[in-house]
């Protein structure tokens, strides 16, 4: 480093108190700006959850789907269009709904049902527990055994229950890569026995998985299907649909910008003025400097050096802290929907230059307006 | 006496516009020389402080050039001007403008790092001004434990450690109590000038006179009288 940088970082660190009520101001708005969008992150990954975890490539639905658990059944003859359309290998339909489970304790929960199809089981999860051919014994059922396991009481296999007053027999434990969002319990069993247990319309269908025999087959399915009326898109465009229903249509979208938006003026103004202080208390120190021979370019070095030293340094202390507070808070809350992502630390650290850039911009300002002789007639 | 140090010509300086303006300084000529211990002194807002100003380089005169060892600062460019402040003049400040958050010794060395030394080399010179001053063993403290006239003798070691052709103090004694200021004025003239060298200090305390080799008096903005002390306690040099 150089020697006038070692002077403006000791300038500035040896002022302790300004110091922390600095890095405070930096650390509490970069806290804030990750909270908000990791919970943001975490709550839009967890909504597409069903997707990622079925895992199919080309998903076929009502085009005013916008969200995977609440589908719109469709009748049977999309499901043989979609068999008969070149390019496709396989085309199953798959249904998604919700039970009641009454409990041996005598409570009712709510649980999220899967219905395979019977004949290929397409989308199945990958067991722990029981072998997957079981589902389809009588009354079977395979649990997800995911954050919301415990709300059924922790079964095993063996274990029976009622589920919209039928039975309900547990043949296996199922593990999930992605958990859900509303906090309810995941059952898997046939389309059929799904069907039959859960009341529903004429139509049952709620999604087609399609599996296409090349990925160029894409765009022609989707351009048959869209002729059906109907609208196919790759797991990537569903998983976006998603995302921009929660982000622009629930509202909170808006909310969380305008919370990282807060979160940056809160911490902008802390910081920003407060520099602005350690500056004027300064300003002295860097008049002397000019009077004995600094110019206004290193002044300048110096106080980008001292602005973004700060700054780095509250980023640092604020993504760990956020961090150790979402990992705090999954310890104690498994399902705990937050995660820090790539994009998020990048606009953060963004978010802290401007800091930077703006707080030094108002000090560099006033440094070099000062007149070394107003140093001089003390 | 020997070279011109300094040569101010007819150096106007006014302040403010219409009715609120003020002239400190009225066409102010004078010259000092290498090996000069130069006195100025006047009443408090007689333009003394501007006058110094305008001759090291701070402070653009209305009218009127400087002359630094024959080179007219105010037609240099201002970055320029800095450098000659930084490698040709010494500055002890009024209130000395020591920095609180560094060490002492960190303190002298701020000319040197200015001058692009390396951080290690610069504390070593440093110590060795903190030594010609006497304050060696107060190097690592802050200078807000050190008293009046320590505190001045580290401005002078800041003002010397860079070797500068000329020296500018601005009432060094002012805050001092008498036998203080005394003693760092004579400090100044027996250990810090010599031949190479020339100090201007600004001052209205007459108990220090008999150091100076020429006491100028400004009154009003102007300079009333020039005056060679032929009586002056000579200075003999023990500066490394
Ligand atoms: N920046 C300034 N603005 C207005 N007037 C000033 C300024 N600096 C000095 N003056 C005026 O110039 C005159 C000389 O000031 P100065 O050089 O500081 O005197 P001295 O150092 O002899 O006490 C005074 O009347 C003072 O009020
Ligand atoms: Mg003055």
């Amino acid at each position: 480093m150089s020697s006038i940088l070692k002077i403006a970082l000791k300038l500035l660190v040896n002022d302790r108190s300004k110091f922390i009520a600095l890095l405070v101001g930096i650390t509490f708005a970069v806290f804030l700006m990750i909270m908000m969008m990791s919970m943001f992150s975490g709550i839009l990954s967890r909504s597409s959850s069903s997707v990622y975890n079925v895992g199919a490539k080309i998903w076929v639905m009502d085009p005013a789907v916008n969200n995977a658990t609440s589908s719109i059944p469709m009748p049977d003859y999309v499901l043989s269009s979609a068999r008969s359309i070149n390019g496709v290998k396989y085309a199953v339909p798959i249904y998604f709904g919700n039970a009641l489970v009454k409990l041996k304790s005598g409570a009712y929960q709510a649980v999220s049902v899967v219905g395979l199809d019977d004949a290929t089981l397409y989308g199945r999860p990958e067991l722990i527990e029981g072998k997957i051919e079981d589902i389809y014994a009588e009354s079977a059922f395979i649990v997800v055994k995911d954050a919301e396991f415990k709300k059924l009481e922790s079964p095993a296999v063996g274990t029976e229950f009622e589920i919209n007053d039928h039975r309900g027999l547990v043949v296996g434990l199922a593990k999930v890569a992605s958990g859900g969002l509303f906090g309810i319990p995941t059952v898997y069993t046939t389309y059929n026995r799904a069907i039959t247990y859960i009341p529903s319309m004429r139509f049952t269908t709620s999604y087609i998985l399609i599996e296409p025999k090349h990925e160029s087959d894409i765009p022609f399915i989707q351009q048959q299907i869209k002729k059906l009326g109907y609208q196919a898109l790759t797991r990537d465009q569903f998983v976006r649909k998603i995302s921009d229903f929660y982000t622009y249509q629930t509202g909170m979208g808006m909310n969380v910008l305008m919370m990282t938006a807060i979160s940056f003026i809160v911490g902008l103004s802390i910081s920003g003025q407060t520099f602005y202080t350690f500056i004027l208390e300064n300003l002295e120190r860097f008049g002397a400097l000019k009077a004995i021979g600094a110019k206004g370019n290193e002044l300048i070095k110096m106080i980008l050096f001292q602005a973004s030293f700060t700054a780095l340094i509250g980023y640092g202390l604020g993504v760990g802290l956020a961090s150790a507070l979402m990992i705090l808070a999954k310890l104690r809350l498994p399902s705990y929907a937050a995660q820090v992502t790539y994009t998020n630390l990048t606009f953060a650290f963004f978010m802290v230059l401007i800091m930077a850039g703006v707080s030094s911009y108002i000090g560099i300002r006033k440094v070099l307006q000062i007149q070394p002789f107003d140093i001089f007639r003390g | 006496m020997g070279n011109v140090a300094i040569k101010a010509n007819a150096l106007v300086k006014w302040f403010g516009e219409g009715e609120a303006k003020t002239t400190a300084v009225k066409s102010a000529s004078f010259e000092a020389d290498f090996g000069e211990l130069l006195y100025i002194v006047g009443p408090s807002g007689s333009g003394k402080t501007t006058l110094l100003s305008m001759i090291s380089g701070i402070l653009k005169p209305n009218e009127g050039s400087v002359l630094v060892e024959g080179k007219d600062i105010w037609q240099m460019k201002s970055d320029d001007i800095a450098d000659l402040r930084l490698h040709k003049i010494g500055f002890v400040f009024q209130d000395y403008h020591l920095f609180p958050r560094l060490t002492t010794v960190e303190n002298v060395a701020i000319p040197l790092i200015l001058k692009k030394m390396d951080w290690n080399e610069a504390l070593k010179v440093g110590l060795e001004y903190l030594e010609i001053v006497g304050l060696k063993d107060k190097a690592q403290l802050q200078p807000v434990k050190l008293s009046g006239g320590e505190q001045q003798r580290v401005a002078i070691a800041r003002a010397i450690a860079g070797k500068p052709d000329i020296l500018i103090f601005d009432e060094p004694t002012a805050s001092l109590d008498g036998d203080t200021g005394r003693k760092i004025v004579e400090f100044v003239k027996t250990k810090i000038l010599n031949p190479e060298r020339c100090v201007i200090i600004v001052t209205h305390d007459s108990r220090i006179y008999e150091y100076a080799d020429s006491i100028m008096k400004m009154e009003d903005g102007n300079i009333i009288a020039f005056e060679r002390n032929t009586n002056a306690i000579p200075y003999m040099s023990h500066e490394k």
